[in-house]
């Protein structure tokens, strides 16, 4: 009934001329980020243009993606969706459009196509891993070293995070099986073809976590993406994984004795959903702000604020340099030929089968 | 204070082993700073009863023995850890340095009453280094946070400029950050408008339920209180999701009169507890007296009881101010991203970004209630004084 009436509501906007759809539009926007460096480059790259465009616009921010799920189911049982636009990893916008949280959206008509006059759905490409997302950015999980704890030889391969004997001290892993239990069979002579096929087996999964017991009593685990950072400005650990991003700035902005070490770093997605059940005035003002803070030019001009690679095609070729320092952004992307030698695809599919269970064998591990 | 025992030289036995005891624990520290622990008492105990048995055996010049000790430990501190290491050395030494003449000349026994057992003399200073010890274990965090807060370093981290007090080490840029940011202003803002508001109603409320319920002829009054005061009691997560539902079905959710309500709920237990208290002392007669003399019930609160009970009443205030300006879980489930108040923001900044402007606004908070605390205090000593309570 609800959502007939929304339907046949959008329908005669649609029909009635712009002027009356831009009345239609609700002014205020609460959008929802991961907070800190990320969150200023999606301010500084879609927000404020958006809001010198549209100066009645008011936008808040949300910090709160990291429990976004959560949050929006209550928000959902409450009857009660306060946010218009959500930011979530890929994995979280595919449970969130499986229970019927996030709103299914048509890459053709809800998104900007390329100047060049491709469709989004070619420009986007295999980005598109569910119909509720839209995607932003593509970022991988990668490890970071201190430059003068390593001594003469620097890591870099991945099965030096694995090496105790070469490079001793304490490493920051993330306190989650993903990424964790791939690295580990990696290390332990699993082709990358088949580390999935070898994680689906129980043998498998015993497999990794005896590699990471290798090294549990030298791991200091983390939960939030600035940890690592913080663990290796201050030299608590030799090396630790976290989002390249973050890693940029500790080298870039912070100029911090710290070196990157792509060396199979994990690719992840990060985008949009917009929350099912929205009414007519607030999903007409964020169709708009999506359909503007998605295309190429703003997704390209996002990568000056941070390291993250836009998700479309047609942005890569407009990523040019840092807002402040002027340098290149190019090089410090994860896609880069040069830092992408060797890459490992997270397999979304294969985590949302398997998490709960590996997740539970995980915590086991780790409490023993 | 004058000495009221007459004092003698300690033996041997008595006093080394007492500052080697004391050397072994700082050793503990300077040790474990330089990598074992063991080695650090093992070096500091010996350290200072070789110290102890030279300074009070070999040259007897006081004087002379504990500036000689400063600056021993002054050096040693500086090769161990620069300008740093050389201020907590010196302190170390001129410490020693007066605690080894302290015992060696029995000057601790000065000012205790003659008649104390040795136990008792014990347990006297025993006592003192137990308080001592609770209130730094209480105070060094808050006290590391602050020079934290002028890093000119984005981490939390003591980088080794700020450790050599190069002055390139510290800046106010992140006090700058917190003046000029909108989120922080904005947050700022927030807690200033809900604070005071929620308290002025738990005040309100909290003093009405407290006198309503002091009186014999209210039915059900235990069971009333203890209603009144479950918010107290009740996990504050288990509140927060409550209020979250029910505040979302009346469509107070997400709005500022929804946060000021909830933690006036949160507050007026506070309230309630230091009313109820001072109630106690509260002469009943003097309602039946004004009463008597033709004053109506109103009249009768504000100018007789109000004035007696207003000491539980602006403690209750000042508990329930505290608790709005504090609170997180509750106004991160009924607030909605416009209602951030400080402790929102310095929550979500930790998690999502270490930055130490976060030090900076606990910095400031810190200063605020220092002040605050201390014109509460000022202001009751004055009216104690005007009233003749207090003997000064």
């Amino acid at each position: 009934m609800k959502t007939k009436f929304i339907a046949a509501l959008a329908a005669s906007t649609a029909l009635l001329a712009p002027m009356a759809m831009a009345e239609d539009m609700a002014t205020d926007m609460t959008l929802v980020s991961w907070g800190g460096a990320y969150q200023k480059s999606q301010v500084n790259a879609y927000a404020v243009p958006y809001m010198d465009m549209h100066p009645d616009v008011k936008v808040v921010w949300d910090e709160s993606s990291n429990e976004a799920v959560a949050k929006l189911r209550a928000m959902n049982e409450a009857g009660n969706v306060t946010w218009d636009l959500v930011d979530v990893v890929a994995s979280d916008a595919i449970r969130l459009c499986d229970e019927g949280l996030a709103m299914e959206i048509d890459p053709d008509t809800d998104l900007a196509a390329a100047p060049d006059g491709t469709s989004a759905a070619d420009d986007f490409g295999d980005l598109l891993v569910s119909d509720c997302f839209i995607p932003q950015i593509v970022y991988s999980t990668t490890f970071g070293y201190r430059t003068d704890l390593v001594g003469d030889t620097p890591p870099t391969k991945i099965c030096d995070v694995f090496d105790l004997e070469a490079y001793p001290g304490k490493r920051a892993l993330e306190k989650r099986p993903i990424n964790n239990m791939e690295w580990a069979l990696l290390c332990d002579g699993v082709a990358k073809d088949e580390v999935y096929d070898v994680l689906a087996t129980p043998e498998g999964q015993e497999k990794a976590l005896a590699k990471l017991d290798t090294i549990k009593d030298s791991v200091i685990w983390w939960s939030a993406g600035a940890d690592t950072p913080q663990l290796l400005a201050d030299g608590e650990v030799v090396m630790g994984s976290t989002y390249n991003g973050r890693l940029f700035s500790v080298i870039v902005e912070q100029k911090q004795p710290v070196a990157m070490l792509w060396d199979a770093q994990v690719f992840d997605l990060d985008g949009w959903i917009i929350p099912a059940g929205l009414p007519a005035d607030r999903l007409a003002r964020v169709k708009d702000f999506v359909m503007f803070a998605t295309d190429t030019q703003r997704l390209a001009d996002q990568a000056k604020y941070i390291s993250y690679g836009p998700a479309r095609d047609s942005s890569a070729p407009l990523v040019g340099k840092h807002a402040d320092l002027g340098i290149d952004m190019a090089p410090h992307m994860p896609t880069d030929p040069n830092n992408a030698t060797n890459t490992f695809l997270y397999n979304y599919e294969f985590w949302a089968d398997y998490r709960d269970d590996i997740d539970a064998k995980f915590q086991a591990w780790l409490a023993k | 204070m004058a000495a009221l025992t007459p004092i003698s030289r300690t033996p041997v036995t008595f006093y080394v082993p007492v500052v080697a005891a004391a050397g072994a624990f700082a050793g503990l520290f300077v040790g474990t700073a330089q990598g074992s622990g063991l080695l650090g008492i093992i070096a500091g105990a010996a350290l200072m009863a070789v110290l102890a048995l030279a300074m009070t055996r070999v040259i007897e010049n006081e004087k002379t023995m504990r500036w000689a000790i400063a600056a021993l430990f002054l050096a040693g501190g500086y090769l161990l850890g620069g300008i740093p290491g050389a201020v907590m050395g010196g302190a170390f030494g001129w410490f020693f340095g007066w605690f080894t003449y302290w015992l060696y000349e029995g000057r601790y026994r000065a000012k205790l009453p003659p008649y104390l057992t040795q136990g008792q003399v014990l347990w006297h200073f025993a006592f003192r280094v137990i308080c001592g010890a609770i209130l730094v274990f209480l105070i060094t965090p808050i006290l590391v946070v602050m020079p934290l807060s002028f890093n000119s370093q984005n981490f939390f981290t003591f980088t080794p400029e700020m450790l050599r007090f190069d002055p390139a080490g510290y800046s106010l840029r992140h006090y700058r950050d917190f003046f000029t940011s909108d989120d922080w202003q904005q947050a700022l803002r927030n807690s200033v408008m809900i604070a005071p508001v929620a308290t002025l109603l738990s005040v309100s409320f909290g003093t009405l339920a407290a006198i309503g319920l002091s009186s014999e002829h209210v039915p059900f009054r235990r069971l009333i209180m203890a209603i009144l005061i479950s918010p107290m009691i009740v996990p504050l997560i288990i509140s927060a999701a409550g209020m979250y539902f029910f505040y979302s079905r009346i469509g107070l959710q997400g709005t500022y009169f929804g946060v000021v309500l909830a933690h006036a709920a949160l507050g007026i237990p506070f309230v309630i507890i230091t009313v109820t208290a001072t109630l106690v002392g509260f002469d009943r007669s003097l309602t039946r007296a004004a009463a008597n003399m033709g004053a109506d019930p109103v009249t009768t609160f504000f100018r007789v009881q109000m004035p007696l009970i207003l000491p539980g009443v602006v403690s209750g205030g000042l508990f329930a101010f505290i608790t709005s300006f504090d609170e997180v879980v509750v106004v991160l489930f009924v607030g909605s991203a416009g209602q951030k108040t400080l402790p929102w923001q310095m929550f979500t900044g930790l998690r999502e970004q270490i930055s130490p402007t976060i030090l900076a606004v606990a910095t400031i908070l810190v200063g605020i209630s220092i002040c605050l605390l201390t014109v509460v205090e000022m202001l009751r000593r004055r009216s104690e004084r005007l009233r003749g309570m207090s003997p000064e």
